[in-house]
């Protein structure tokens, strides 16, 4: 039942990148391999005449609720910053964004 | 029957009354969630001196003559992907080793107004991804009947927790089965409410379309009692269902009259462990006895489940799991000197997160990458529309669809080893949440491995909504079954 899907070490190193997972080079082959197999079988869902159906993204019928624009309780900054990696005064401390020149 | 075995509806009673105090009751299953730890690992973290404090707050409460709820005194672990103020919330992932919630879940927080005593946050797959509680990054838990063998999951800690009686009643999740199946292969009840009927806020996401919170109990009146106070519309989750609370205590005890049971052919199949089908073929035959009707149903599209759910979820929980960058919480990864933003953002995920979720991350981002989209998501919520539509089908000629939780007893740790193999074994729980239906599992029978017993649930389902009735039969098959020891062997 199960066909099999290719999947080249490439693809899977730009599925890693779009991912944002830097995977070792190492590691890549057994997760190249893995995902074709899954992929493979997945690939049933082709077997399976969809035409004329729509997609259904929520199991129920729900319609978006808006709340009242009214202000209530929020965190204070304090509570927030205790799982930050890294804070500087009141902001959150990051790498340098912007490459320096030169280097 | 012992302390710890009996249900939370009667420590409830036992502490409203002044039969016991809910500070005698939290002591005493502080002490077994204690011992039991270094031989199951059910719990990441116990809070004696907290659960202590609401424990006496809870008597206080009863000496004042005051309503303490249902649930006073009751002691409840709570799956760590559930936001608490107390300890951490790391949904077993190294990701969120240190993370402290500044909030607590809308669930977790009606069943404290409702008296229940939180006692510790228990393991699980990581980041609710896996079958076994063994992608677990504080090591796996253990089935208690036989520890060499996996409680299943992904709320194996709480399925654990909950069987072995280590808590009154215990909170999971369920995405795709990850109470139900933990539930059979634990032998406890793990109960799925319809997606929408319990607030999300809290529970850290994973597949947003189909993750629901539901309990693990040693009864169903247990299950319909913490799924009642949990239930019902909240603020802060725009998906909870706008619609009133059916009372699923009202009704429970009364049996329903004609009660028809669908039984699909695709769910007896061959492919099941033979110990399995037979337990299931015997609850269906004592409730034809009692009165029931068994309904031939067909569902041809069981088997697509798998396909159609493994680009869901993992599609889902790309999206939802990009949130986890290294900046604002979670895990940072150290940079050398020059390496970019870009840089910082790959290494926290990949030393932050396990293989089994960097797995799943790379299978959602595959099948929504351009070119692929159309192919397999798109496809996949075509034949989701199918498979809502083959349940309504069913249920136009019965009340609920039966049915083995799991096709085994639990397997032993490793048994599972190739990731498409353990993705296979969700085929009967996948559907339910692809579907939004409510769905339990309650022990029926035991399957024998020499001297070794090895519990087996009976898998009912029901329409969206139907929640109360789903309740009332599985009351009807509990019954039905008055000599189940639910008491799990001696672990220790």
């Amino acid at each position: 039942m199960t066909e099999k899907h290719t999947l080249s070490i490439e693809e899977t190193a730009h599925v890693a990148k779009l991912a944002r997972l830097e995977i070792a080079p190492a590691k890549l082959e057994q997760y190249r391999s893995e995902l074709a197999n899954v992929l493979g079988h997945v690939a049933k869902l082709k077997s399976i005449n969809v035409d004329g159906i729509e997609p259904l993204t929520s199991p129920v019928d729900s319609t978006n609720r808006l709340a009242a624009d009214q202000p209530g309780a929020t965190l204070s900054l304090q509570e927030l910053f205790i799982n930050a990696p890294a804070v500087e005064g009141r902001f959150i401390a990051v790498p340098k964004v912007l490459a320096e020149e030169n280097s | 029957m012992s302390a710890p075995f009996t249900d939370a509806v009667s420590i409830g009673e036992a502490v409203r009354t002044g039969a016991t105090t809910a500070e005698q009751v939290t002591k005493e299953f502080l002490s077994r969630a204690q011992k039991s730890n270094a031989s199951l690992n059910a719990f990441h973290e116990i809070f004696e001196s907290e659960a202590m404090e609401a424990a006496r707050a809870v008597d206080a409460k009863v000496k004042a003559g005051k309503n303490p709820g249902p649930l006073a005194g009751v002691p409840m672990a709570v799956k760590d992907n559930l936001a608490t103020k107390v300890g951490r919330t790391t949904c077993s992932s190294k990701m969120l080793e240190h993370y402290r919630s500044p909030f607590t879940a809308t669930c977790v927080e009606r069943l404290q107004a409702a008296g229940a005593v939180v006692i510790g946050k228990t393991n699980m797959d990581e980041f609710a991804m896996g079958s076994s509680t063994e992608h677990c990054a504080w090591g796996p838990v253990k089935n208690p009947w036989d520890t060499t063998r996996v409680p299943g999951g992904s709320s194996g800690g709480s399925a654990v927790a909950a069987a072995a009686g280590l808590c009154g009643f215990s909170l999971g999740s369920d995405t795709g089965g990850s109470i139900r199946q933990p539930a059979s292969l634990c032998g406890c009840v793990g109960f799925k409410p319809t997606y929408g009927r319990v607030s999300r806020y809290g529970l850290v996401a994973f597949g947003s379309s189909l993750d629901q919170v539901g309990p693990f109990t040693r009864s169903v009146r247990d299950a319909a009692l913490t799924y009642q106070v949990m239930a019902g519309l909240d603020d802060c989750d725009s998906t909870t269902a706008d619609l009133a609370v059916e009372d699923p205590m009202k009704d429970l005890e009364n049996p329903i009259a004609g009660l028809r049971v669908g039984v699909p052919k695709q769910y007896l199949s061959d492919a099941n462990d033979a110990e399995v089908n037979e337990c299931v073929n015997d609850a269906l035959q004592r409730l034809q006895k009692l009165g029931a009707t068994l309904v031939e149903v067909d569902l041809p599209l069981t088997d697509i489940g798998i396909s159609t759910y493994y680009v869901i979820a993992p599609a889902e929980a790309s999206g939802n799991l990009a949130r986890f960058d290294g900046i604002r919480y979670g895990h940072r990864a150290a940079l050398k000197t020059g390496e970019s933003l870009d840089t910082l953002y790959s290494r926290s995920r990949a030393e932050g997160f396990g293989p089994e979720v960097q797995r799943r991350i790379m299978l959602g981002t595959y099948v929504l990458s351009s070119g692929y989209y159309d192919a397999y998501y798109g496809r996949a919520l075509r034949v989701r529309r199918l498979i809502k539509a083959e349940f309504d089908n069913a249920f136009a000629k019965c009340d609920v669809i039966a049915g083995p939780a799991s096709p085994s007893p639990a397997f032993k740790f490793g048994g599972m080893n190739d990731p498409l193999k353990m993705y296979l074994c969700d085929v009967y729980t996948v559907n339910t949440n692809i579907a939004g239906l409510p769905a339990i599992s309650l022990p029926i029978g035991f399957a024998k491995d020499g001297a070794r017993s090895l519990p087996i649930g009976l898998h009912l389902q029901a329409p969206a909504f139907a929640d109360a009735k789903l309740l009332r039969a599985a009351r009807m098959v509990e019954k039905l079954f008055p000599d189940l020891v639910r008491q799990a062997p001696d672990f220790s």
